[in-house]
């Protein structure tokens, strides 16, 4: 009695040392795997960071314009310098070339372009950002990182809550539609879908047309009032108000195509094979849904959510615009317009960084979720 | 075999009345934008959209004709009286000539003109005419406009004439010349025969004066003029083969190359797939409008430029992560194995196994990929980055955007452009969606 329980207890052991032992083996593999996305990760930061240094200074050609600059102004300042008027033409000549040669030293012109191009790389890359040139925050910081920091909130504000509106709403809906398709409400969503060919802004037109102009019920831009309402309640409902708008124009641009590629999504996949056979078995329609129809999507799924929330990041340069919301979006756009590189590098390395993370996420998660990436995956 | 099925399509694709509607409006823009390229070839269009002197001639910020109408207006179209050679009366004397030229006209339209000019010439005067202006109302009033020494090319802004406008008790001229004087609180047009005439002394022999007076008015042509005085029609109707053309080439430059791409990447695996991944991600970093703001601000905003780089920057866009995720279980479904095992080559798996198995999934995606490059455009302009010289929807609503249109009431300079923006949007739009349910093999049972 007592040998066939200690060799039951012994083939016990051993079951669960094999199991220790291949749990082991894959979290070996996945945190090999993990390692080498997270290197080549950082290769793709370095190449994007630099192509955004290298067009942003237009190949090296912004710094002939400031260098133009910069002369201009020595020039001018020396001469408008009383001190300087009797000076005879020559000596102050050796005077500004002295002046502009310093100028250049501490902005480092007079080393290549290629040079500090990688400077500017190893710096980015460090998350040390710099000053902006022309630009400086509300608060009246020259940092690029107080600029960025101080624009992040009002942009995740907006498009986080939108974006995942929108994400939400039509998953679900297009759930709920391709249970039902056919009807009276599916059929309407299939001709409202062309409607989202135009953007957001587009429809922002015409809502601030609407809602601001011809009925003066909401705000037509901004963020909070002028000026800001005492007290955190009042401050909140105030940029409610602001933020109804702009989240209406974003709304209506993207809803009825995202609810019609998600049902039409939902429904090649629920009749696939293996569906019918769980419904010719007679399985709750809950359990096919969940088992057999969300579960082998969830790969796209959650792809297309992640890139939705990267696409957060950068904003919407129009949409802030036509709704002057102070976001990174038009930070940006302002950037470009002041040639301040700094900012707009800036800007980039922060979305990148972003960008990365998610990115890596994702492929942590495509293992998790997939076995059959995750052995591909592992053989990369 | 490609034919028939497409054959086979467009039988069922005629059952859609929504598929025949979207056609139906891609061919009127087809239409149009032939139409407009035959008509008005692009280096006039160039030319005229440049503004500048042709358009003086044309009312500012003037509403549609039919606009007004419709809404029951009676606003005046612009007037362009020439002076008539045989209406002068000439008195010689000695070391010059008297004369005196008057420019009548009918006005009959219950609202005020928008504006008034009167242009002269004299050319090859030995010295300079000497010119002065009355009004005579159909009532038999007299009113001195005052006197103007001409230059060889002279205009004289009647509107801006503050004395004047002083004297009208404080009416601007093109509203008080018109008035009625029994009316009073609200001004009214006084109908009737209007003149202006010019007694003009001439110190030459032979040399001759040439008048037109313009009264400008508040309704031009089918589509308005902005605030240079170019016509809106001009940009309304070059703006459609422009759109068009980058909306197809962009749309289907991004698409098919993406595509074609990413099922090599799946197929391929090892180093194939994972240069390809690490593109796309490089250039995922790289966020397309920005980058197309900085090359707008600081190499050109030609459009052709513009379209260059939204190709080249579409080729590894985020899309090849998307049909990569729809490929993958693709690749080991037993078909391709299938296909593998009777000897089809690689080539031949990715091109007519795995891209047609997502290719129905794809075509709404790319025909309402066509629009959003044409808003792509308009974004670009309104953002002040439109081609600088290029008449297009884009700059008509940025014109309108930096002239406060809606603030100022202009509707129509905001509509114009947005409505044949969204008919495009929709002709494609809907004729995709119509055409998904035909070409999509599992949707067609559904």
């Amino acid at each position: 009695m007592t040998l066939p329980r200690s060799a039951q207890a012994s083939s016990d052991a051993k079951a669960r040392s094999t199991a220790r032992r291949s749990l082991a083996r894959d979290l070996r593999h996945l945190l090999l795997f993990a390692l080498r996305r997270l290197v080549g990760l950082l290769f793709t930061v370095l190449v994007g960071v630099y192509l955004t240094i290298v067009i942003a200074n237009m190949g090296g050609k912004v710094d002939e314009l400031r260098l133009v600059q910069i002369r201009s102004d020595v020039s001018e300042m020396v001469r408008a310098d009383p001190a300087f008027q009797d000076m005879p033409a020559e000596e102050r000549n050796t005077l500004i070339a002295r002046q502009v040669g310093l100028e250049v030293e501490r902005l480092r012109l007079d080393e290549p372009f290629l040079l500090r191009s990688f400077d500017y790389l190893q710096r980015a890359m460090r998350l040390d950002l710099g000053r902006a040139e022309q630009m400086h925050s509300d608060s009246g910081s020259r940092q690029v990182y107080d600029l960025i920091v101080e624009r992040l909130p009002a942009t995740l504000l907006l498009f986080g809550s939108a974006n995942l509106l929108v994400f939400f709403t039509s998953v679900f809906a297009a759930l709920y539609l391709s249970r039902r398709y056919g009807g009276a409400v599916d059929r309407s969503i299939i001709a409202l879908a062309p409607s989202s060919a135009a953007p957001g802004w587009f429809y922002g037109i015409f809502l601030i047309l609407f809602f601001a102009f011809l009925v003066p019920l909401l705000p037509a831009g901004g963020m909070v009032s002028v000026p800001p309402p005492e007290g955190r309640l009042a401050y909140a409902a105030s940029v409610l108000r602001h933020m109804l708008l702009p989240l209406a124009a974003m709304f209506l641009s993207s809803i009825f195509i995202s609810i019609y590629s998600w049902r039409t999504f939902f429904l090649i996949h629920s009749s696939e094979d293996y569906v019918e056979m769980a419904r010719a078995k007679g399985l709750p329609s809950k359990l096919i849904e969940r088992r057999y129809i969300l579960r082998p999507t969830l790969s796209p799924i959650i792809t297309s959510f992640l890139l939705m929330l990267i696409g957060l990041w950068s904003g919407a340069i129009i949409l802030e615009q036509v709704f002057n919301w102070p976001g990174l979006g038009s930070l940006l756009f302002q950037a470009i317009g002041h040639r301040d590189t700094p900012v707009i590098i800036g800007g980039v390395v922060i979305f990148a960084y972003l960008l990365a993370a998610t990115v890596f996420f994702l492929d942590i998660l495509y293992a998790l979720l997939d076995p059959r990436v995750r052995i591909e995956g592992g053989k990369q | 075999m490609i034919i028939e099925r497409l054959r086979a399509g467009w039988v069922e694709l005629r059952r859609y009345p929504s598929a025949l509607m979207g056609l139906g409006i891609i061919a009127g823009l087809l239409m149009l934008a032939l139409y407009t390229v035959i008509a008005i070839p692009y280096p006039q269009a160039l030319e005229a959209w440049r503004g500048g002197e042709a358009w003086r001639m044309h009312p500012v910020n003037a509403e549609p004709l039919w606009l007004d109408r419709l809404k029951g207006g009676d606003a005046p179209s612009t007037l362009i009286i020439e002076h008539d050679a045989e209406e002068v009366e000439e008195t010689m004397f000695t070391g010059g000539r008297r004369l005196r030229i008057p420019l009548a006209f009918d006005f009959g339209y219950a609202d005020f003109p928008g504006e008034m000019n009167l242009f002269l010439r004299a050319e090859d005067h030995a010295e300079a005419p000497f010119a002065r202006l009355s009004w005579l109302t159909p009532d038999g009033r007299d009113i001195s406009l005052g006197g103007h020494r001409l230059q060889p090319r002279h205009r004289v802004s009647i509107s801006q004439d503050r004395e004047l406008t002083r004297r009208l008790g404080g009416l601007a001229p093109h509203i008080g010349l018109f008035a009625d004087p029994a009316s009073d609180a609200v001004p009214e047009v006084l109908p009737g025969r209007y003149r202006l005439v010019l007694d003009v002394v001439v110190f030459d022999e032979q040399a001759d004066i040439d008048a037109t007076l313009v009264v400008y008015g508040r309704v031009h042509g089918i589509a308005g003029t902005d605030h240079q005085r170019r016509e809106l029609s001009l940009a309304l109707m070059w703006g459609t083969p422009v759109a068009l053309a980058f909306g197809l080439i962009a749309a289907v430059g991004t698409t098919l190359t993406t595509l074609v791409i990413a099922a090599m990447g799946v197929w391929y695996r090892g180093w194939v797939d994972a240069l390809i991944q690490r593109l796309t991600e490089v250039n995922m970093i790289l966020p397309l409008l920005p980058i197309l703001v900085m090359v707008g601000t600081l190499y050109s905003t030609s459009i052709w430029l513009m379209l260059g780089v939204v190709v080249v920057l579409g080729i590894f866009s985020a899309g090849i992560k998307t049909y990569r995720a729809m490929l993958l279980p693709i690749r080991e479904a037993p078909y391709i194995e299938a296909a593998r095992a009777y000897g089809a080559s690689d080539m031949r798996i990715v091109l007519r196994y795995m891209i047609p198995r997502i290719l129905p999934v794809l075509i709404p995606t790319f025909v309402t990929l066509i629009p959003t490059f044409v808003f792509l455009e308009a974004s670009l302009a309104v953002l002040g980055l439109g081609d600088p010289v290029l008449p297009t929807w884009g700059k008509v609503l940025n014109d309108a955007q930096t002239q406060s249109a809606l603030y100022n009431g202009y509707t129509y300079w905001v509509v114009a452009p947005a409505l044949l923006l969204m008919l495009t949007g929709l002709g494609f739009a809907m004729l995709g969606f119509a055409m998904d349910r035909v070409f999509n093999p599992r949707l067609r049972n559904l």
